[in-house]
């Protein structure tokens, strides 16, 4: 067990010094942005709380994100989680495909999500929906790493570009494939740099490369209780900044917003863009 | 009937995507409305713009187009007579905003609008 949990500390360790990208400062929601056809993004998000009664969790998800063409990105997704006083565990994986019907920048566009997950004892809060709450984090990692969750999960991701501004929403509605209702959640993002121009020198520390927003996400119970009872919401202030190199750090410090929400979250991720991945497998491709 | 209904709905989603990259070789600029066409570039003539359009460019643009914009084996130079001479700047900020997703080229619209007419500016200032 030791060894399996010093590997996975590794192995983030290791991507959290290589990966790097430029990316809106969300955590939870998708804007309709896709990744450029033949760049990968490698990608790490990690969230930090602790839930009343429980013990401090850091989750986690490296994300490999691959542009297939100009309208479809596919991204794989790792989950791990550790658990202050109990373990560290690979909790599951993730594939999802955004697909983009049309093909042209209209004033909101749509954005097509499908995944597929099978994840248990997850801490790594990707999304909220249904009645999920503080009750999921106060069990020990070995009772609930018995719940498996392999699930279905539909976005309609609509966003906007509005004078530099981005505004995002996804309704989101999640199937477990075992015998369970439907699940529904929500999340919305605005965002902005904080100078449109860019600057006329090479610099890191621009105002053009910080973007900051605020982002607000939660559960909205199932096909047989719908509504706000019993489910938990979150809000906080985003940020992110982006080098020259290609390398993106966000923060989000975010606040639940009833006592079914953990009261106080951290958020953090990195990550780094490949140009033209393929292009390093070709003989004499432009490196 | 949920599997033909769920069938349905993958046909309706990909349709639209697949019909734009089974299209022929379009002539993006027939597509730009006048409009869109008759934009001008309210960087046009600066040093600065030119400067920070170079950065955006080696940014973003230079690892598919090339270092210099002299294009690569599968993306287009961008010093030929049609970006230098045949699109306006309007045309060519209609083309970033927009993209030209069935032939590759994607929507660049993550891009604040001053951001984009200073890379108009940088591609522009190639043939001056």
């Amino acid at each position: 067990m030791k060894t399996s949990c010093s590997t996975l500390i590794g192995f983030l360790l290791l991507l959290t010094t290589v990966a790097f990208a430029q990316e809106r400062p969300y955590f939870v929601t998708y804007s309709h942005e896709m990744e450029e056809p033949g760049n990968l993004d490698i990608e790490m998000f990690n969230a930090v709380g602790q839930p009343p009664g429980a013990n401090l969790f850091l989750g986690s998800n490296v994300e490999f994100e691959y542009g297939v063409k100009a309208w479809w990105t596919s991204e794989f997704y790792l989950d791990g989680q550790s658990t202050q006083n109990d373990s560290t565990i690979f909790t599951g994986f993730r594939w999802e495909n955004r697909i983009r019907p049309l093909m042209r920048e209209h004033w909101i566009n749509p954005v097509v999500y499908v995944e597929f997950e099978d994840t248990s004892a997850d801490k790594a809060l990707r999304e909220v929906v249904g009645h999920d709450g503080v009750p999921d984090f106060q069990q020990r990692n070995a009772e609930a790493r018995l719940d498996k969750e392999r699930e279905m999960e539909l976005k309609l991701i609509l966003g906007s570009n509005y004078r530099g501004w981005n505004i995002s929403e996804n309704i989101i509605s999640e199937k477990n494939l075992s015998n369970e209702p439907w699940e529904f959640g929500y999340a919305w993002a605005v965002s902005r740099p904080l100078r449109l121009a860019a600057s006329a020198h090479k610099c890191n520390f621009c105002a053009e490369r910080f973007q900051s927003g605020v982002e607000m996400y939660g559960g909205l119970g199932d096909r047989y209780s719908f509504g706000t009872s019993r489910t938990s919401h979150y809000i906080g202030p985003t940020v992110n900044w982006t080098a020259a190199n290609g390398t993106t750090l966000s923060f989000s410090p975010q606040f639940g917003l009833n006592d079914f929400s953990i009261l106080h979250l951290y958020r953090f991720g990195i990550s780094y863009e490949i140009e033209q991945f393929l292009s390093y497998f070709h003989r004499g491709g432009d490196r | 009937m949920r599997r033909a209904g769920l069938m349905l709905l993958i046909f309706m989603v990909l349709l639209p995507a697949w019909r734009a990259n089974a299209a022929a070789d379009g002539a993006w600029m027939a597509s730009v409305p006048a409009k869109d066409h008759e934009r001008t570039n309210p960087y046009q003539g600066q040093a600065d713009a030119v400067s920070a359009g170079q950065n955006i460019f080696e940014e973003h643009c230079a690892k598919c187009h090339g270092a210099n914009a002299e294009g690569t084996k599968k993306r287009p130079p961008l010093k030929s007579e049609r970006v230098q001479q045949q699109a306006t700047p309007g045309d060519l900020h209609w083309l970033l905003v927009n993209g030209n997703m069935k032939k590759g080229m994607p929507s660049w619209a993550k891009l604040p609008d001053p951001q984009i007419w200073q890379v108009i500016s940088f591609l522009k200032s190639m043939h001056e």
